[in-house]
């Protein structure tokens, strides 16, 4: 294209600002020019700039307007793309006047240019996928009336419990009976799997190297006082990467599941502690794929791994620690993952339950059927695409994946048809509170088939305010730089969050799911054990989607 | 709600007896349907003890399915009863309502008891299967010393319309159900009594818990744990999964229906193995509202209720003659001389059991986990 006046370049293969998903909105009245929006945006996405401008101006007693050109200091947006407004909203927290705003562009064109130099787009974050979830579609409609009362969530006691772990189907109990009364028959050899009394939302797998120091302290101590004090059995799952050496060796283990991944990080740590655990962890959990990027591996970039976290991982300092998208020595689910299975329940006696993680996926039945035969899986989780993560290539996060809801029923299905249902539990993650309906969401699912619910994502939003959406705010999660200090090992960033607050905001988010969970199984007439499977209770407005989960079509 | 009226007694008693006490409940049913199982039968099946006995209700062309299918399998009729129908207003008559004693096939006359059962209840369920498309043939029960009854009706006049004043039929156990039709269709398959291989059970109120239960309890792989008419026809085979297939004893069903609070296992001596079960059995937990009456093969009678009784049942009586109602003027009508100030009205931790022949009355605490 000719430039459009004469030898003055028309800024040809320059981006314009609507290519850019979110624009500034900065205003020039109210705008003191304190600097803290340009100080504290994490992509450096606002710059201080001067202009000449046109200035009308009138200061005596009458007014007497003049205009004059002047030199003035704005905030500008760049528009290079590696500088990109992110949407965090962090300027606008910072601005004494509010005179700062990101505003979403619909009409941006991002993504046709976030490939610089051939680096495909990473981020942190979920699926971008604003869309109303099935499990939000999902109406509980079974509602006891005059028939069979319902129960008073306030008066009735409720039973808001499930297990973790392998369960013996009833035709193998080990019992004895003794003149009328059952004992169990400890000279049968009979292996009896370990269980655990959990509350069926569990937090799950966010790594101590992707979480601040005090966001994992935060989480850990809530996990605490929620079972110390609260008498609500939470568990928590350490993510990848280790936990740290003091929490290993204390009496709060017992409300940890311990993850092993492909990486390996931080088993080095993790067995030297074993002979002085006092407790058991409430299980291991082995990693085969993350709902939010299946098929990609973990990355914790080198700026991240700083002492602390390269002492726990048993790595050296600043190098980028790279987990493979797959466990490289596990070529098969008959043997190889039966021998993992086999070998981490024996690290701990057979005294803790080992199941492993998997994105969702059209083959999460085969795999299901081959743990269904193995004696010492304890469970499958089942992480579904609207699942969160701190690193994946955006490609793998926003197009690769199964739902959970489709994918967790036809499992709890295929148990029914073996009659493991109750044998082995399935935990369902991925999406679960991405509009904020933790317990709904949680006890959908659990009419579906699932034990138990994991989240993540959630609890960073709503216990350390995370910034993230499905609109990619923010999203920055992989670099560093979290605005929010809560995936990010930098100090200055980190201090910005209080571990006691986040500890807090645990224990108010599950003391309010707990009552919600009853305020929804109340009214179907449940209370003393989870409505596992119970799928008469649920109800969906689209007919294929009905016949898909098998449950009743309601408009 | 539909209202439950059982006899136990050491004498022979006539139908008529838990209906007339349906009869005073009246105001919680609405007619809709009767069912009836009679155990330790008198009359013309007094002497019949050992032979199968198959209740049902067919239509012409069922009747000879019923009978090519009985002569192809071997079994031999040894005795029919035919109740003596009037005609009452608003019960449309089926053809043909009978219960007939068979001889076993030759080849089963010498086989064990368990093995004669499954053969007894695999007839069952065959007859059921090629009798059900078009309703040409119902089977209710075939199992020795075991008869049922079943119509769509007022109580009252379904007893006058099959005749049960007649004296002619006779027992020393009977459950009753007067049916409330509330979520289901009238199908005579999904009226009380259920029946199992000898353990019977009746029960009022919905069983939310119903689609986990009859999930876990079909895929058991046992042909029996079928037909599900009836959200409470898993109160039956619940029943018979823990006593018949698990061996466990009587009491061990209430704390499968309703598990104990881990703090309360606790305090029991047999704590072990009520963990491991509240595991295994979680499936079968109910959540009521819910009475259970029923009978055990060897004529233990039983009440139970969900645990938070929000269906609550009363057992009186004499020695010799226990009531198990759902209210208690049924139990005034069935044991009128009584010392009403020992009626047991079972809380949340009690199972009545009444011993066979009415023998005694005794109340298992779940939490103490003894009599
Ligand atoms: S919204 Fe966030 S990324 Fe955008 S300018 Fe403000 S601080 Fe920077
Ligand atoms: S606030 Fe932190 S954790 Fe949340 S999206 Fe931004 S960078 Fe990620």
């Amino acid at each position: 294209m000719e430039p459009a006046a004469g030898s003055i370049l028309d800024h040809n293969h320059h981006l314009s600002l609507r290519e850019f998903p979110y624009i500034i909105r900065w205003r020039d009245d109210r705008c003191k020019r304190c600097g803290r929006c340009t100080a504290v945006c994490p992509v450096k996405a606002i710059a201080p700039s001067v202009k000449v401008q046109r200035i009308v101006r009138s200061e005596g007693p009458l007014p007497a307007p003049t205009a004059v050109r002047a030199t003035t200091h704005v905030v500008e947006q760049v528009t290079d793309i590696e500088r990109y407004c992110t949407g965090c909203g962090a300027c606008s927290l910072v601005c004494p006047n509010e005179a700062i705003e990101p505003e979403l562009n619909p009409q941006n064109k991002f993504l046709h240019y976030k490939n610089k130099g051939g680096d495909a787009y990473k981020r942190g974050g979920r699926r971008n996928d604003p869309s109303v979830s099935t499990l939000d579609r999902l109406k509980f409609t079974r509602i006891s009336m005059l028939t069979d009362p319902a129960l008073d969530a306030g008066r009735h006691e409720f039973r808001i419990r499930s297990l973790l772990g392998r369960i013996l189907p009833p035709e193998e109990m080990p019992l004895t009976l003794d003149n009328g009364v059952l004992g169990i028959d400890k000279k049968s050899g009979k292996f009896v799997p370990p269980v655990r009394e959990i509350f069926p939302i569990m937090i799950g797998s966010m790594s101590i190297g992707a979480l601040s120091p005090p966001m994992w302290e935060g989480l850990a101590m809530g996990i605490s006082y929620l079972n110390e004090v609260e008498g609500l059995p939470v568990v928590m799952a350490s993510g990848e990467g280790g936990m740290p050496p003091r929490l290993l060796r204390s009496k709060y283990l017992k409300y940890f599941i311990i993850q092993i991944a492909s990486g390996y990080f931080g088993w080095d740590e993790i067995i030297r502690a074993l002979p002085d655990m006092v407790e058991d962890p409430a299980a291991i959990e082995i990693k085969y794929g993350q709902g939010a990027k299946p098929g990609d591996g973990g990355l914790l970039m080198a700026q991240k791994v700083l002492k602390l976290i390269a002492k726990i991982r048993g790595v050296p300092q600043f190098v980028d620690l790279a987990s493979p998208p797959t466990h490289q020595t596990k070529y098969s689910i008959e043997e190889a993952v039966a021998k993992m299975i086999q070998s981490m329940s024996m690290a701990w006696g057979f005294r803790v339950p080992v199941y492993p993680k998997i994105s969702g996926s059209k083959t999460a039945k085969a795999v299901l059927n081959n743990l269904a035969r193995n004696p010492f899986a304890a469970g499958l989780c089942i992480d579904g695409e609207d699942g969160g993560t701190g690193a994946a290539y955006n490609v793998s996060m926003d197009k690769m994946g199964h739902p959970i809801a489709s994918n967790l029923r036809e499992c709890y299905l295929d148990l029914v048809k073996q009659g493991k249902q109750n044998e082995l539990p399935l935990i369902a993650a991925g999406g679960v509170g991405k509009k904020g309906n933790l317990a709904a969401n949680a006890a959908a699912l659990i009419m579906l088939g699932a034990s138990a619910v994991a989240v993540g994502k959630y609890i960073m939003q709503a216990a350390a305010d995370c910034f993230g959406d499905e609109y990619n705010r923010c999203n920055l999660c992989n670099t560093g730089k979290c605005p929010r200090g809560i995936t990010t090992q930098d100090p200055k960033l980190y201090r910005r969050l209080d571990s006691d607050k986040v500890a807090e905001r645990v224990v108010e988010v599950f003391k309010a799911a707990d009552v919600e969970l009853r305020k929804i199984f109340a009214p179907m007439g449940r209370s003393t054990e989870l409505p596992i499977g119970m799928s008469d209770g649920l109800s969906i407005d689209d007919k294929a989607m009905a016949e898909r989960l098998g449950i009743s079509y309601a408009c | 709600m539909c209202r439950l009226a059982a006899i136990t007694s050491n004498e022979y008693i006539s139908p008529m007896e838990p209906i007339m006490a349906l009869e005073t409940m009246k105001e919680g049913h609405d007619g809709s349907g009767l069912g009836l199982t009679l155990k330790n039968l008198g009359g013309a099946f007094e002497k019949l003890k050992k032979y199968p006995i198959m209740s049902g209700i067919c239509s012409m062309a069922g009747k000879k399915m019923l009978d090519d299918f009985m002569k192809k399998e071997g079994f031999t009729l040894k005795h029919e009863w035919k109740p003596k129908l009037k005609q009452v207003k608003g019960i449309v008559p089926h053809d043909y309502y009978f219960a007939r004693a068979y001889d076993y096939p030759a080849a089963f006359r010498n086989k064990s008891h368990q093995e004669k059962e499954d053969l007894l209840m695999n007839t069952r369920l065959s007859l059921r299967k090629i009798g059900e498309p078009g309703e040409a043939l119902f089977v209710f029960s075939f199992y020795p010393d075991v008869l049922t009854l079943k119509e769509v009706g007022d109580p009252l006049q379904v007893a006058d319309f099959f005749g049960l004043d007649d004296d002619r039929l006779k027992a020393k156990i009977i459950l009753a159900q007067g049916r409330q039709n509330t979520n289901y269709a009238i199908y005579l398959y999904a009226c009380h009594p259920f029946f199992i291989q000898g353990f019977c059970s009746m029960t009022n109120g919905e069983n939310t818990a119903f689609v986990p239960i009859r999930e876990f309890l079909s895929s058991r792989g046992f042909p029996g744990y079928m037909g599900y008419n009836s959200d409470s026809e898993v109160f039956t085979h619940i029943l018979h999964y823990a006593v018949r297939q698990l061996h466990l004893p009587l009491p061990y069903y209430k704390d499968i229906i309703t598990p104990l609070k881990s703090t309360e296992i606790d305090m029991r001596t047999d704590r072990e193995a009520l963990r491991l079960m509240k595991q295994s059995l979680r499936s079968l937990c109910i959540d009521g509202p819910n009475v259970i009456i029923g009978f055990t093969p060897d004529g233990t009678c039983f009440m139970v209720h969900d645990a938070k009784k929000l269906r609550p049942g009363v057992v009186g009586g004499i020695k010799g003659r226990y009531a198990l109602m759902s209210e208690e003027c049924g139990v005034d009508s069935a044991v009128p001389k009584r010392d009403r100030s020992k009626d047991l009205f079972p809380m949340k931790y009690d199972m009545v059991i009444v011993s066979p022949q009415a023998e005694e009355v005794k109340v298992w605490n779940q939490q103490q986990g003894q009599y």
